[in-house]
C-alpha cells in the first residue's frame, strides 16, 4: 500500500485523473445530462480509447456518462425493410459472434475479428471505434462500402445520416457533444459481395497500415455498381471514386482491377508514419484494392 | 439524474459503493470512479495475482474472466463492474488445493518462465476453453494473442492449453502424463 501512495502522489503512472460518473437507464436521461454538463462530459462505452486517452492526460473530461445500463444500445437485429441494426455497445466480439452477420454480412464479422485481440474485443464497442474516428479504425472501411448509416440522437431529437458523412478529420466527427450515436444500420442492397483486408505489421493487436474495403453488384460476370473505401491513407476514411468509376458497366478482367487499384492508389493521400511510409502505404493500396475486389467478386460477403 | 450509491466526504470527495462477486464471493468495496477494476482487485482485495504490465491493454498480463470473458483490468473502471462476476487467477484453484488443469498443464510443460505473463495467459486459455473444449493450436495461439510473454515462451504455453484441453476431455482432470 506504501508503494501505491507513492506512485499516485508522486507520479501520474497510470492513474486516472478524477471525475464525476452517471450511468443513465436511457439515452434521452444520458443527452440530458451531456447538455446540462457541456463540453467537459464525456461518453463512455468500452474505454478502450477514452480510458488510454485519460491516463495520459490527452483528455480530462470532468464527468464520464457510461452507457452500460441502456440495454436496448447493445442489440444487433434486423429490421424488415429498414436493413441490419447493429446497437452502438455491441461490443466486437459480438459481431464476431453474431449469426445475423454471418447469414447476411460475414464481412462485417471478419472485420471484426481482425480487430485488437481477444480482450479488447469483448469491450471494445461499435460506437466507440466510429466516434473516436482514428484514420485506421477497422470498421468504418466496411460498413462505408456497406452504405451503412448512423443515427444521433440529441436533447432536440434525432438525426440520421449515410457514414461517409460521419468523419471530418483525425479524431474529428460531425457529433456533437450531447448527442449519441445509437445504432448503424447496413441497409437492405443488391450488393453481391463485400470484403474488407486489412494490413497490419502484427496479425494481433496492431492497428491498419492500410485497410481497403470493397463492395461490388456483379451480374453475369459484369460489375454493376462498386464501392471502394480506404483507410488510413487520409485524414478519414475515403471512397476511391475515380476506382469505382472505371469498374462500373465492364466485365471483370484481371486489366480492370490492376486499373482500378491504380486509380485508388493515385487518389489516395497516406502520410509517412513509425508504421510505414506514405510511398509503401500508396502501393499497398493498389495491392488491397485488387485483392479486394477479387474477394468480393468472387466469394460474396466475406 | 441516474447516479450509483455514492457516499461523499467532507471535501466533497465522492465514492462509490461496488458490488462484485470475485471467485465466487460477494465482495464490497467503496471507491473513487476513477478507480480500475485492476487496482480493486490488487489493491483492495489483496488477489495480487492479477499483474499490471503496460496498463494500456496491449499485454494482457492484467487479464480476468469478467462474466466469463477476458478483458484486461486496467480498462475497465471498478464501478463500471458493479454487479458483475470476476474470476482470477486465485479462483481458478479448486477445492483444498488442487490446482485447476492448465495451471498442471503448465508447470508440467514448463510453460512459466519469469511467471509475469502466467495468469493472464492462464484465464485467457480458460475462457477458450470453456466455449471450445478441444481446439486447434491455431485457435490457441489466437486466444492468447493478446498476452504477451517477454520470455518468449509461446510455444510450450501453446503446447501446456493443447495437454489441459486433451486431459480434460479424457477425464483426467489434474492428472500427470507418464
Ligand atoms: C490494445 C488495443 C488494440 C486496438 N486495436 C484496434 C484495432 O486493431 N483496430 C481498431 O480499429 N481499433 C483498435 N483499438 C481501438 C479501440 O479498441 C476501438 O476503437 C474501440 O472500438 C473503441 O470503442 P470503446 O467502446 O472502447 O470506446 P470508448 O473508449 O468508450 O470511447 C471512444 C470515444 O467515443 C465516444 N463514444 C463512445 N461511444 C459513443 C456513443 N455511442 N455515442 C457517442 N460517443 C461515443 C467516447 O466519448 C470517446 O470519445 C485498439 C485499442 C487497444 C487498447
Amino acid at each position: 500500500m506504501r508503494m501505491v501512495r507513492f506512485i499516485r502522489e508522486g507520479g501520474k503512472a497510470m492513474y486516472l485523473p478524477d471525475f464525476n460518473y452517471y450511468c443513465p437507464h436511457s439515452v434521452q436521461e444520458a443527452c440530458a445530462i451531456l447538455a446540462d454538463l457541456g463540453a467537459g462530459a464525456k461518453v463512455l462505452a468500452g474505454g478502450t480509447d477514452l480510458l488510454i486517452k485519460m491516463k495520459h492526460e490527452l483528455v480530462v473530461p470532468k464527468a464520464l456518462v457510461s452507457l452500460k445500463n441502456i440495454r436496448s444500445l447493445a442489440d444487433i437485429g434486423y429490421v424488415e425493410g429498414k436493413g441490419l441494426i447493429l446497437g452502438a455497445r455491441c461490443t466486437h466480439n459480438d459481431l464476431v459472434n453474431s449469426t445475423l452477420l454471418h447469414q447476411r454480412y460475414l464481412s462485417v464479422a471478419e472485420a471484426a475479428h481482425q480487430m485488437a485481440n481477444n480482450q479488447i474485443r469483448n469491450i471494445g464497442t461499435v460506437g466507440g471505434n466510429l466516434v473516436n474516428a482514428v484514420p485506421s479504425a477497422d470498421l468504418p472501411p466496411i460498413l462505408i462500402a456497406l452504405g451503412a448509416q448512423v443515427t444521433l440522437v440529441g436533447p432536440g431529437g434525432e438525426r440520421t445520416l449515410p457514414l461517409e458523412q460521419f468523419f471530418t478529420g483525425p479524431g474529428q466527427t460531425v457529433i456533437a457533444h450531447d448527442e449519441i450515436l445509437t445504432e448503424v444500420v447496413i441497409p437492405d442492397q443488391s450488393t453481391t459481395g463485400s470484403t474488407y483486408i486489412k494490413f497490419g505489421l502484427r496479425r494481433s493487436g496492431a492497428l491498419a497500415v492500410v485497410g481497403v474495403a470493397a463492395a461490388v453488384t456483379v451480374v453475369e460476370r459484369v460489375i454493376r455498381e462498386a464501392r471502394i473505401v480506404l483507410g488510413a491513407v487520409a485524414p478519414t476514411p475515403i471512397r476511391a471514386r475515380e476506382a469505382e468509376e472505371r469498374l462500373v458497366g465492364n466485365a471483370v478482367s484481371t486489366e480492370l482491377l490492376e486499373e482500378a487499384g491504380i486509380r485508388a492508389a493515385t487518389a489516395c493521400k497516406p502520410i509517412s508514419d513509425i508504421r510505414a511510409s506514405a510511398e509503401y502505404r500508396r502501393d499497398l493500396v493498389r495491392v488491397l484494392t485488387k485483392r479486394s475486389l477479387r474477394r468480393a467478386i468472387e466469394q460474396g460477403h466475406v | 439524474m441516474t447516479t450509483m450509491q455514492a457516499i461523499t466526504d467532507q471535501n466533497g470527495v465522492k465514492r462509490y459503493m461496488v458490488n462484485l462477486v470475485v471467485n465466487g464471493d460477494h465482495r464490497t468495496v467503496v471507491v473513487k470512479a476513477n478507480t480500475l477494476l485492476v487496482n480493486v482487485l490488487r489493491d483492495h482485495l489483496d488477489l495480487t495475482g492479477t499483474k499490471k504490465g503496460c496498463e494500456l491493454g496491449d499485454c494482457g498480463s492484467c487479464t480476468v474472466l469478467l462474466n466469463g470473458k477476458p478483458v484486461n483490468s486496467c480498462l475497465v473502471l471498478a464501478v463500471e463492474a458493479d454487479g458483475q462476476e470476476i474470476v482470477t487467477i486465485e479462483g481458478l484453484v479448486q477445492q483444498g488445493d488442487t490446482l485447476d488443469p492448465l495451471q498442471e498443464a503448465f508447470i508440467d510443460h514448463a510453460a512459466v518462465q519469469c511467471g509475469y505473463c502466467t495468469p493472464g495467459m492462464i484465464l485467457s486459455a480458460k475462457a477458450l476453453l470453456a466455449k471450445n473444449p478441444s481446439p486447434t493450436e491455431q485457435e490457441v495461439r489466437e486466444a492468447i494473442a493478446g498476452n504477451l510473454c517477454r520470455c518468449t515462451g509461446y510455444v510450450n504455453v501453446v503446447k501446456a492449453v493443447m495437454v489441459a484441453a486433451k486431459r480434460l476431455q479424457e477425464g483426467r482432470g489434474a492428472d500427470h502424463e507418464g
